[in-house]
């Protein structure tokens, strides 16, 4: 929605702030960018999802924060870091694997893999990722941690910010925002180190000495943390995620997700401690699945886009069942198909195995098996050929014709290899590079390590090998340990005929 | 001053001027957009005295600042002749071979020849160096003054028929032209060159021009007709020709006696150009 201001009648603007018609249309039209947000004050619970989620929360963060700290010896001048983006070196590095530009191939199948993850997890067992591991629901749960440490639980929370200001509500907010932005730079802080040598940009950082990107990543992952976490929380989820919107074609009935058993639950009310449970559902309404809530939902209305499937309704709600004395379990992870099965009095069937599952299992499968056979045929010798094109080909004073070729060998290995260089093709060819003194039938060269070595290749064919306009050939480079091809072509500069 | 319009509508006074019905409401100028316009010329006032903006009779207005973009061009060249300095020298002190055998020597070579070649070279011998008719390819085997490192980097310095006094020189006369053959004898030894590049040719014909071919040619081209480096007298047996192949090409040189110029470059260029154009060519050409 948008403001309407008219701007043709600005000199009246103090009568008529809005035209007619937006009148007509009521004051919602007029007030604001979107709905003002509702503050949410989550009920700290326990209980097994709490728990799993304190201990994903904490391994996450551990991993997020230490992995850069991780050690690596790698030869020579090589960083010795672990893990590792070096833009500057142009290598990704992440343990025994070293991966160059080129090979980026690899990146785009783990993020392959990664989405094919998330299909099948949510189609077996909803928004788990949204729930558990999302980066904007873990600092979401720390944050509000802090928060209850500062301001108390929600009805705390809800007596302070209605209170007045005095030095006990300044103190809490003033300290509350103090960990939140110290938390924030060292989320942002810890994001460089990804891509530069931790221990040498954690002095440099200090002295003003670190690159600028290094500044400026830094500043701008403390100030998203900041509001992220802080200020807009589950307003990413709803406005700014388009997982919520996809998930609902990765959603079927028999997706188990964080469920409100309406079969047991309904009709609801108020229960008298004593008082008969026939005729009655087991939702007392104590709407205590609600105040958990960290999105501000209410679970019983079904399934719904905000949730995000973490479970913390369950621990509350089986809280209280076990208070009443009902089984607990109210709210669970169920499908929906269970659910009407079990309303209408049918059996509740649970179906793991559906062609959506198998699809996605085999999907992910054949991606995994895929990048596991690349990265096993994987070698460190890789060649390209690039061809003069000015000019294609020149012809020798005996009517023999040369072809200029520039090969591109890659040595991906840590150290210095010798390198055979071969030519296939018309028969009666002879290579050599400038600087050699003689052609011959290969060459011999040295490829440095770590590196790629330019060399120049004159390819040159006898006339009576001359017999087509292009002529297939290959290059191949040998190692004692790898070979690696290239196909190309002589040009042999004789006319086509037709 | 006449009266005032207000239109029926939005309430809003017109300027007075109407086509064709459409009246022209008198808005005053958005607010966002007058503040920007204050702000530009707040910013050209700043703009005066940091930069140099007022022209004078002599000269301009410096501004604090000093900002100078001829300077800052300077100081980037010297920037750049910083880093490549080290490049450069070894490329100053290192023997034509030597650069042309280390492969870092060699591909820093290759990228300055490039350049180079590129902007002074390639307007007669092509950007891919295979020349045309009249200009030499410096791509192929045959050379018409020594295809060798050092005497490509001996051309390049004086050039051909440049006026230099240590220039490369060599002159075709003009046999036709010139009346120091009569045009049967011209037609004949056409026909003897072409039978000297192992082509079918009037065998009548070049029996007839073998006595003019060793009276007029032999002394550049030689008795077998390989030609000679050291006078930039071309092989006559190859498949290689500067003016053209063909019967009508062969007879106009013999007739007009056609030499090109190429200028010396040895003042033009510092002598790590010099070597790295050299090397440059060497290479391109297939090398030794």
């Amino acid at each position: 929605m948008t403001v309407v201001i008219d701007r043709s009648a600005p000199t009246a603007a103090k009568t008529s702030p809005v035209s007619a018609a937006a009148k007509a249309r009521g004051p919602a039209y007029v007030t604001g960018l979107y709905k003002p947000r509702q503050p949410i004050y989550p009920k700290l619970v326990h209980g097994r999802w709490r728990a799993i989620k304190w201990a994903l929360l904490i391994a996450t963060l551990t991993i997020y924060y230490v992995t850069p700290w991780i050690r690596w010896e790698r030869p020579g001048t090589l960083p010795d870091q672990a893990v590792l983006v070096d833009f500057e070196g142009r290598r990704f590095y992440f343990f025994w694997i070293q991966l160059w530009p080129q090979e980026v191939y690899f990146l785009t199948g783990l993020l392959v893999l990664a989405a094919l993850a998330l299909f099948l997890s949510n189609a077996l067992f909803g928004r788990l990722w949204c729930g558990y591991s999302c980066p904007q629901t873990v600092w979401t749960d720390l944050f509000i941690h802090v928060e209850r440490l500062f301001e108390g639980d929600r009805n705390a929370r809800m007596r302070l910010d209605a209170a007045p200001w005095s030095l006990n509500k300044a103190w809490r907010k003033i300290g509350k925002h103090a960990v939140w932005l110290g938390i924030a730079f060292g989320t942002g802080g810890a994001w460089i180190f990804y891509f530069h040598d931790a221990p040498t940009l954690i002095r440099t950082f200090w002295i003003g000495q670190g690159p600028l990107t290094g500044y400026i990543f830094c500043a701008l992952l403390t100030f998203t943390t900041y509001v992220f976490a802080g200020f807009m929380r589950e307003q990413v989820c709803i406005y700014m995620c388009p997982w919520p919107r996809i998930q609902g074609a990765m959603l079927d009935e028999h997706s188990l997700q964080v469920t409100y058993r309406y079969d047991r639950g309904e009709p609801r009310g108020p229960h008298k401690k004593g008082a008969d449970w026939t005729g009655r559902g087991d939702c007392v309404d104590c709407a205590q699945c609600v105040t958990a809530c960290p999105m501000g939902i209410d679970i019983r209305n079904g399934p719904q886009l905000e949730c995000i499937n973490c479970g913390l309704c369950i621990d509350a709600c089986d809280e209280i069942m076990v208070r009443v004395g009902r089984p607990t379990g109210l709210i669970a992870f169920d499908t929906d198909a269970a659910v009407e099965a079990r309303n209408e009095g049918r059996p509740a069937i649970y179906k793991l195995l559906r062609p959506r599952t198998v699809f996605y299992g085999v999907a992910l499968a054949a991606v995994s098996g895929a990048m596991a056979w690349g990265f096993s045929v994987r070698t460190t010798l890789d060649l390209h050929v690039l061809r003069d094109r000015n000019p294609v080909f020149v012809r020798l004073h005996d009517g023999a014709v040369r072809n200029g070729y520039t090969l591109k060998i890659v040595n991906r290995s840590f150290e210095d290899e010798t390198v055979i260089v071969g030519f296939e093709g018309p028969a009666g060819a002879r290579i050599k590079t400038p600087a050699a003194a003689s052609s011959g039938t290969s060459l011999t060269v040295v490829a440095p390590a770590n590196e790629v070595r330019a060399l120049r290749v004159f390819v040159t064919l006898p006339p009576q090998a001359l017999s087509a306009p292009n002529l297939p050939a290959s290059f191949v480079v040998r190692t004692s340990k790898a070979e690696a091809r290239a196909q190309t072509t002589f040009l042999s500069g004789v006319a086509n005929t037709p | 001053m006449s009266k005032r319009e207000s239109d029926e509508v939005t309430g809003v006074e017109t300027t007075g001027h109407e086509w064709d019905g459409i009246r022209e409401l008198d808005n005053p100028l958005p607010r966002w957009w007058l503040w920007v316009f204050y702000a530009s010329i707040a910013v050209a006032a700043v703009y005066w005295v940091l930069m140099p903006s007022w022209p004078g009779l002599t000269g301009y207005s410096k501004g604090i600042l000093g900002q100078s973009d001829r300077e800052a061009v300077v100081g980037e060249l010297q920037a750049l002749t910083a880093v490549r300095g080290a490049q450069a020298a070894r490329l100053r002190t290192a023997s034509l071979e030597e650069i042309e055998r280390d492969p870092e020597l060699q591909a820093y070579a290759q990228a300055v020849g490039q350049s180079v070649f590129g902007d002074n070279c390639a307007t007669c011998h092509g950007t891919g160096g295979i020349g045309a008719k009249g200009y030499a390819n410096l791509r192929d085997d045959v050379w018409l003054w020594g295809g060798e490192l050092a005497d490509i980097h001996r051309t390049i310095q004086v050039g051909v028929r440049s006026g230099g006094a240590d220039a490369r020189f060599s002159q075709m006369p003009a046999f036709g032209r010139d009346q120091m053959l009569t045009p049967a004898q011209v037609d004949d030894l056409t026909e003897f060159v072409v039978a000297l590049s192992h082509r079918p040719a009037d065998v009548a014909a070049v029996r007839r021009a073998a006595p003019v071919y060793v009276a007029q040619c032999v002394a550049c081209h030689g008795v077998k007709g390989l030609g000679d480096q050291k006078q930039g007298a071309p092989n006559l047996t190859d498949q290689e020709w500067l003016y053209g192949s063909g019967r009508q090409a062969i007879h106009d040189q013999i007739w007009n006696g056609q030499g090109g110029v190429m200028p010396a470059w040895k003042d033009r260029f510092d002598p790590e150009t010099l070597k790295a154009l050299a090397v440059y060519i060497h290479a391109n050409a297939g090398g030794r």
